[in-house]
């Protein structure tokens, strides 16, 4: 039997924001993906203990606070730390585009502007883990 | 990653993975499960059934947060629905049990049903013996919740746990499809609402009518989210659980339990081979065309593949 790729779809921070999220979570399982959800004000903590409990292969972000420079590289610092950096991780939101090259550099693998089509998400996970 | 070793130290990550490997029916991981099978049969389980909307994983979240007072360690399989079109599931049963996420005397595991009929999945029984393994005194599976026809619970369960709530239609048709001889115990979540006294009522009647009990299941009033009788809901798990140890049915039961899996994984097996013989040579494909142009019939296909396993059964085609 072949493996289901396995996504946690997390709102990390104090963003209220969650139809991007939705949307993504939808479209990821319309494409044949098992998609945990955790709902909204995760903590880099929450997200990384549910990522290992649950064997993801792929962690996906969404912020819309700005806070994406200090939470995104915080949970990739505490899955390295827990001996997950198999993981993909991949972000989105508003996030303006002079960031992302810091956050690539920081460990994630693509950050999805507004306008991505889940289409391209879809491809990108598919061609990526 | 050294799962066998990982997993018996606690090591949630070996655990994880050790499930992952099952759910896709890894080779790897099934010689693992057998050569630590033994160290399973540990924990005491309680499966939580009950229609969809009922409050099954808050419910569940507050019976956890209690049962952790005593120390214990407790793992949590919520399952959720699978597309039968993509074959794809969101499984957000987490979203109500966050809190339990940092514990760490806690495993929460969500899985997907991936075609299982019955409210469980094919996994949920190989996910619970890694569970055992992994050291939880107590799992919970939270079924998918629809409600009449959620038989497979019973087959995993030490316990079954029902929630309902007022006034849903539901919980009539609950009774009358049989549910009463499955379930030990009757939660009614959000007993706040009008109309909660009534469908406690109406439930022990349905007891009263129904069967010859040796242990007649209660009836609680609770609220998950006012926190309202959890923890005397927690006793009355406890005390099923002594009702049937000290009566040995506690033994019986997984005798049965596991009896029932083993046919089940038989089957699952036995399908494979036949599908796959069937499949080599089109005969099952050409056999369909023949028995809809009735140059055969359905038992004499159905002959035909079976002989395609077992040699000396007559081929009549």
């Amino acid at each position: 039997m072949e493996g289901i790729i396995r996504v946690l779809v997390a709102k990390p921070g104090l963003d209220g924001h969650d139809r991007g999220a939705k949307v993504i979570a939808r479209a990821l399982r319309d494409a044949g993906m098992e998609v945990i959800y955790t709902g909204l004000r995760q903590t880099p903590e929450q997200i990384v203990s549910a990522a290992i409990q649950e064997d993801v292969d792929v962690v996906a972000m969404s912020i819309l606070s700005g806070a994406h420079n200090s939470i995104f590289p915080k949970v990739v610092g505490l899955l390295k730390k827990q001996g997950a950096d198999d993981i993909l991780i991949i972000g989105g939101g508003v996030i303006p585009n002079e960031d992302i090259p810091y956050l690539k550099e920081q460990g994630i693998k693509e950050i999805f502007t507004p306008g991505t089509t889940t289409k391209e998400i879809v491809e990108f996970i598919r061609g990526n883990i | 990653m050294d799962i066998e070793k990982k997993i018996l130290e606690g090591d949630k990550r070996a655990c994880a993975r050790l499930i992952t490997l099952l759910e896709n029916g890894n080779e790897e991981g099934i010689q693992i499960l057998k050569k630590l099978y033994p160290r399973s049969g540990n924990a005491y389980v309680i499966g939580v059934t009950g229609s969809p909307g009922s409050g099954k994983s808050t419910l569940t979240y507050k019976m956890v947060k209690e049962l952790l007072k005593t120390g214990k360690k407790v793992g949590i399989i919520a399952i959720d629905p699978t597309s039968p079109f993509t074959g794809g599931a969101i499984l957000g049963d987490r979203i109500r049990m966050n809190e339990l996420s940092l514990e760490k005397n806690v495993f929460i595991r969500s899985m997907g049903t991936r075609g299982f009929l019955g409210g469980t999945s094919r996994a949920t029984t190989s996910a619970m013996a890694a569970l055992d393994i992994f050291g939880c005194d107590y799992i919970f599976i939270e079924t998918v919740g629809v409600g009449q026809s959620e038989v497979e619970i019973v087959r995993l369960a030490d316990t079954v746990l029902m929630v309902m709530v007022p006034n849903m239609g539901d919980d009539i048709q609950a009774i009358k499809a049989g549910i009463l001889e499955i379930v030990d115990i009757f939660a009614i979540n959000k007993s706040d609402l009008d109309g909660s006294d009534k469908t406690k009522l109406e439930i022990e009647m349905n007891l009263d009518l129904n069967r010859e009990m040796d242990y007649r299941p209660p009836v609680l009033q609770v609220s998950a989210s006012k926190n309202t009788n959890i923890d005397i809901l927690i006793d009355e798990i406890f005390e099923h659980r002594k009702y049937q140890e000290n009566t040995n049915i506690l033994r019986d039961r997984r005798i049965n339990n596991n009896k029932e899996e083993i046919i089940k994984l038989v089957e699952e097996e036995l399908l494979k081979i036949i599908y796959n013989k069937a499949i080599e040579g089109d005969v099952l494909r050409e056999l369909a065309h023949k028995v809809t142009n009735r140059e055969t019939n359905l038992y004499d296909a159905r002959d035909k593949i079976i002989s395609l396993l077992i040699k000396n059964k007559k081929e009549s085609f």
